[in-house]
């Protein structure tokens, strides 16, 4: 990101008119920012596919390639699309004035342009710009290319939707007495591994991670983008996690080093899932009974003294396709029923046979 | 006219936003850039291209009154709206938006000298 935390940007100023262009540029770089400008739309846009702008102000009426004909390349524009763009012009119609904005115009300046609407017009955009470059970061991070490009063409809100789904929580067994054992920097090689590991199973079964604390993390599985098996998905990711792990001891074993084991809790149901947060900060995350539901089966595994545990509704989407062993209904803590507990069989392959 | 050549509310403004020695700046630029907008019109005129007539009086517009000089901003405006038929019903409305930009153009360098 160019843009820093003083508030410079990297501004682009696109008007064929040079006392236009002179005045706009000098009030923006006393405004603070860094800017450049282009006679045209044609050399506007070959210097936005050299160089990153934060945003660009784009006249209307220039030679050679309007104001228009750019607001429709940056649309088609994978890489561009999202540059936000105030127009500022002195059009005379609605019309053009709508017709900027429906092509992807953040907003609509009228020429002589005014300094005090000019600042809060680009401050409200950048603020904007750094959201969703947030956004898009975040999504980088935790989500599969697919979910982020999805993410990404759906547009980001705040606020949740009822999504049918399959959440997991996982966590390393004794981490306390593991990390006592060894120096923090040893732990933190270990957990980078571990969460390398961890997400590459979970993403490679369409779940993205939602949360890391510590050594325990969760994921969410038929959601942002609908997964019709995703129950099965997330039970064949935990086993995965399981393989992966085990993998791993080996090559600690080798090393001397003292072997990890993790626990996984898998729950089925219906939830609420989207971004929390401020328009600041927001974060994905799924919320309802039945995240409850895999935090305490994750929970039950040192009891159960199982690695992978799952409620009824994740047992049932299996249907014959993996192996399972009832352990029968179990009272959680809070909840006022009992839940039917089924521990998924290990070793099984985790790829779909 | 009731309309002075430039308003100096608006140039005022403009020198405390961007400093004096810089709208001296910009003023030497209009006055290099405008009298080739005006051939511009004329040119544009003469040969029907309304497109090129269109924007050469969009330019006139929106720089005259960057500078106040709202007079001449009005009739570049009439001249963008209404495009080659205004000024080809008789050739007066250019003739008439080059007597003002003299004197616009005096009225700019007395102020930027000032």
């Amino acid at each position: 990101m160019h843009e820093k935390r003083n508030g410079s940007a990297h501004l682009l100023v696109a008007d064929d008119n040079k006392v236009n262009r002179l005045l706009l540029t000098r009030s923006l770089e006393m405004q603070g920012h860094r800017v450049a400008s282009a006679e045209n739309g044609r050399v506007a846009l070959e210097m936005l596919r050299r160089e990153v702008f934060d945003l660009m102000l784009l006249d209307m009426e220039m030679p050679e390639m309007d104001g228009f004909e750019v607001l429709q390349q940056l649309s088609n524009d994978l890489q561009l699309r999202d540059l936000p763009v105030i127009v500022t012009s002195s059009l005379e119609s609605v019309d053009s004035i709508v017709r900027c904005i429906e092509l992807g115009a953040e907003d609509y300046l009228h020429k002589p342009v005014n300094p005090v609407l000019l600042k809060a017009r680009i401050d409200t955009s950048l603020e904007k710009k750094r959201l969703r470059d947030q956004m898009k970061e975040m999504v980088r991070r935790f989500a599969t290319p697919e979910v982020a490009q999805d993410l990404q063409q759906s547009g980001f809100s705040l606020g949740g939707k009822r999504v049918i789904g399959s959440v997991m929580f996982s966590d390393i067994r004794d981490s306390t007495s593991l990390a006592e054992s060894q120096p923090p920097e040893e732990t933190i090689d270990l957990l980078n591994t571990y969460y390398t590991l961890m997400f590459d199973a979970i993403s490679g079964h369409g779940g993205i991670v939602t949360m890391m604390a510590g050594d325990g993390l969760m994921a969410v599985f038929g959601a942002p983008i609908t997964l019709p098996d995703h129950g099965e998905s997330a039970v064949r990711a935990a086993l995965e996690m399981i393989e992966l792990v085990e993998l791993f001891n080996l090559e600690r074993d080798a090393l001397a080093k003292p072997r990890i084991r993790i626990g996984i809790g898998i729950a089925t149901g219906e939830m609420v899932a989207g971004y929390a947060g401020t328009s600041k900060r927001a974060t994905y995350t799924c919320i309802g009974n039945v995240v409850n539901l895999a935090e305490r089966l994750e929970s039950h595994t040192k009891v159960a003294q199982r690695a992978i545990l799952v409620d009824g509704a994740t047992r049932a989407a299996l249907g014959e396709r993996l192996q399972v062993e009832a352990l029968g209904p179990v009272q959680f803590k809070g909840k006022s029923i009992s839940v039917d507990v089924f521990s998924v069989n290990v070793g099984q392959k985790a790829a779909a046979s | 006219m009731a309309e002075p050549t430039i308003d100096l509310a608006t140039y005022e403004a403009l020198e405390q936003t961007v400093g004096e020695e810089f709208v001296s700046e910009l003023v030497d630029t209009f006055l290099a850039d405008a009298p080739r907008m005006i051939d511009d019109l004329r040119g544009s005129l003469a040969a029907r291209d309304a497109d090129r007539f269109r924007r050469a009086a969009h330019s006139l517009k929106s720089n005259s009154n960057t500078f106040g000089a709202h007079m001449l901003g009005a009739m570049a405006r009439d001249l963008e709206l209404n495009g080659l038929a205004r000024a080809e019903a008789d050739g007066a409305p250019l003739d008439a938006l080059a007597r003002e930009y003299s004197l616009v153009a005096a009225a700019l360098k007395e102020l930027r000298d000032a």
